[in-house]
């Protein structure tokens, strides 16, 4: 699900990947729910030497991710993931896959109960671009980074970075580390306030623990 | 090397033995004497036994290339070469030889014969010791453990210690489950391709009208058609016409024959096979009569209808509890078409393996040609295999495939 929000195939690796990759300590297991094409899980794989697992919904990221030689399953994260044990693993990363989820709290709640860790990266409605194409156009946004209309997106259940670090609050789950990228993909620093934050922000990445 | 201990080893048609049916076949073989009986669930035991195998490519220095396919109910140990009775090429000739998915030029490939078979392992159709005639219904019910039991002993036998890979499809991937449920530290990775961890009501029924067709032909004779001139060949066509169906999708059958008329221009109002599909299946009948022994269908689908993984090995538990503590790396197939083991038995396999944090991939393929899809070219299918041996081959730290050899 996350390369649906790339910009065309190039192979880069995405910023959020490596963002994610340094938040996983080498050696560990770890479970990327929404997987792709297997990108993120192939990148840990070969930099953190873990052992990766994933799921993915669509068949053909997959066969591509299966073919690649990963462990990947067809699954749905909405459905399947009450089929895993706790602490089953060191982290649950969900990397732009959470505002594709029907039920994102529930899917959240349980990646905190199969994770010891869980990574988070979702994008921010907040983003001043999205706000103001609302509020000047009169239209849902859409931007580079979510190139979608309205009626075919796969992002059903957007939040703002406010949101979630709300959410969080709610499920109990403290935030141990916390990186906002602007729309050219740089960090921002950490002395930027929250709110400053959800407004420059494009995307985010989460440590969470429970 | 030859030892009186030692099982007996052989190549090549057996002369002087009974019948055709339980000679061996071009295959290799090895026979088990009376003290090394193999011990069936049931409570029986088989002594002696014969084994009928064939391999593909060759073992390394340390053995730890070796990947063995189980085969289905109607296959047998001939994967990839031509096939000695019906002169075509072997079943998964699509799949394994060099630089295919199965690559014959990397691993080395065995495939044996079931116990009950027909083709050169002991069955029903094989002579029993003490009468000297062929078995019949005295041949004890054999189980997919006791299967994959006497396949452990042909490994042992080869003294291979780790298998790489047991791979097979449908009762061939109960085996695969089998195999990792049994000697969970002698698999390494294990593909079960379109199949289930236990036989549905549904498929029991099925088989059930198999063998109620073969047991329905006057020369069946209670098993004993082989002191007569005829064999219950009626039954056994008709058991394969009805299992065949369940082989296809109903969309490919559509697609395939329709209404299709069989070299006529219009329905004769009799019941010769005016439609193409009755033609086909009627063909289909016709030509497994050739190869297989009537019994052995009896006894392979037995097998098949008493699979049930869990209650077998974790009586009172679920799935998940089977597979507790693996350390197997399973690639599960399914067939989005097939209705014999649909996605959805897959799915149960794969939900088990979760609940234990097993190493698991799991490919569901789109393709519209049912069941028998696992025997057939489907690229998607052919990549996800490929992919999965050789990340598993890489990290086993297998040699890529070897540059120098000869052809097998």
């Amino acid at each position: 699900m996350s390369e649906h929000l790339t910009n065309g195939s190039e192979p880069i690796i995405r910023v959020d990947h490596l963002l994610i990759a340094s938040m996983v300590a080498p050696g560990t297991r770890v479970l990327d729910v929404g997987s792709g094409e297997g990108s993120l899980l192939a990148l840990l794989e070969e930099r953190k030497r873990v052992d990766g697992r994933g799921i993915e919904l669509r068949q053909e990221g997959v066969n591509r991710s299966v073919a690649k030689g990963l462990s990947v399953i067809q699954g749905d994260a909405d459905k399947d993931l009450v089929d895993y044990p706790d602490d089953a693993f060191d982290y649950a990363i969900l990397s732009q896959t959470l505002q594709a989820t029907h039920k994102p709290r529930d899917v959240l709640k349980h990646l905190l109960r199969i994770g010891h860790r869980v990574i988070v990266s979702l994008p921010n409605f907040a983003h001043w671009k999205l706000r103001s194409q609302l509020l000047l156009t009169g239209r849902m946004p859409e931007t580079s980074h979510l190139p979608y209309k309205w009626y075919d997106t796969p992002n059903i259940h957007f939040c703002t970075l406010k949101d979630f670090r709300e959410l969080c609050d709610e499920l109990g789950a403290t935030i141990g580390q916390s990186y906002t990228l602007n729309s050219y993909g740089y960090k921002l620093p950490y002395v930027v306030p929250y709110f400053l934050q959800n407004l420059i922000g494009e995307q985010a990445v989460f440590l969470l623990k429970r | 090397m030859s030892h009186s201990d030692a099982p007996d080893e052989g190549r090549g048609a057996q002369s002087g033995k009974s019948r055709p049916v339980s000679a061996p076949y071009d295959s290799l073989s090895v026979t088990f004497r009376e003290d090394q009986p193999l011990h069936l669930d049931s409570g029986e035991t088989i002594a002696p036994y014969t084994i009928a195998y064939q391999s593909y490519g060759d073992l390394n220095e340390d053995k730890s290339n070796a990947i063995l396919i189980c085969h289905a109910l109607t296959g047998d140990q001939h994967v990839a070469n031509d096939h000695p009775l019906t002169g075509k090429s072997g079943w998964w000739d699509v799949m394994v030889g060099p630089g295919k998915p199965v690559d014959t030029d990397r691993y080395f490939v065995i495939c044996s014969n079931v116990i009950g078979g027909c083709l050169g392992s002991t069955g029903p159709s094989s002579p029993n010791p003490v009468t000297f005639k062929p078995y019949g219904l005295d041949f004890p019910v054999i189980t997919i453990a006791d299967m994959v039991r006497a396949q452990a002993s042909l490994i042992d036998y080869l003294k291979i210690d780790t298998l790489f890979c047991v791979m097979g499809g449908s009762i061939g991937g109960m085996q695969v489950l089998e195999w990792a449920t049994s000697y969970p530290n002698r698999v390494k990775t294990a593909i079960p391709i379109a199949t289930a961890a236990r036989h549905s009501s549904q498929n029991i029924g099925f088989n059930e009208v198999g063998r109620q067709a073969i047991m329905a032909d006057p020369n069946w004779h209670e098993g004993r058609y082989y002191d007569h001139d005829e064999s219950p060949s009626k039954g056994l066509a008709v058991a394969r016409m009805a299992a065949h169906i369940t082989y296809l999708s109903e969309e490919a059958m559509q697609e395939k024959f329709g209404r299709n008329l069989q070299d006529r221009d219009k329905v004769t109002f009799g019941f010769d096979a005016d439609f193409q599909i009755e033609s086909y299946l009627r063909y289909q009948g016709f030509k497994f009569v050739e190869r297989f022994d009537a019994n052995a269908y009896l006894y392979i689908t037995r097998a098949v209808d008493y699979f049930d993984l869990a209650a077998d090995h974790a009586a009172g538990g679920t799935l998940a509890d089977v597979f507790k503590g693996t350390k197997t790396r399973f690639c599960v197939v399914s067939f989005t078409s097939d209705w014999l083991y649909p996605s959805s038995e897959a799915r149960t396999i794969v939900k088990a393996l979760n609940a234990v944090a097993a190493k698991v991939s799991f490919v569901d393929i789109t393709s519209d040609k049912g069941h028998d899809a696992f025997l057939l070219d489907e690229p998607d299918f052919f990549d996800a295999i490929q992919g999965f041996l050789s990340s598993a081959a890489k990290q086993a730290g297998l040699e890529p495939a070897r540059t120098t050899g000869e052809a097998s």
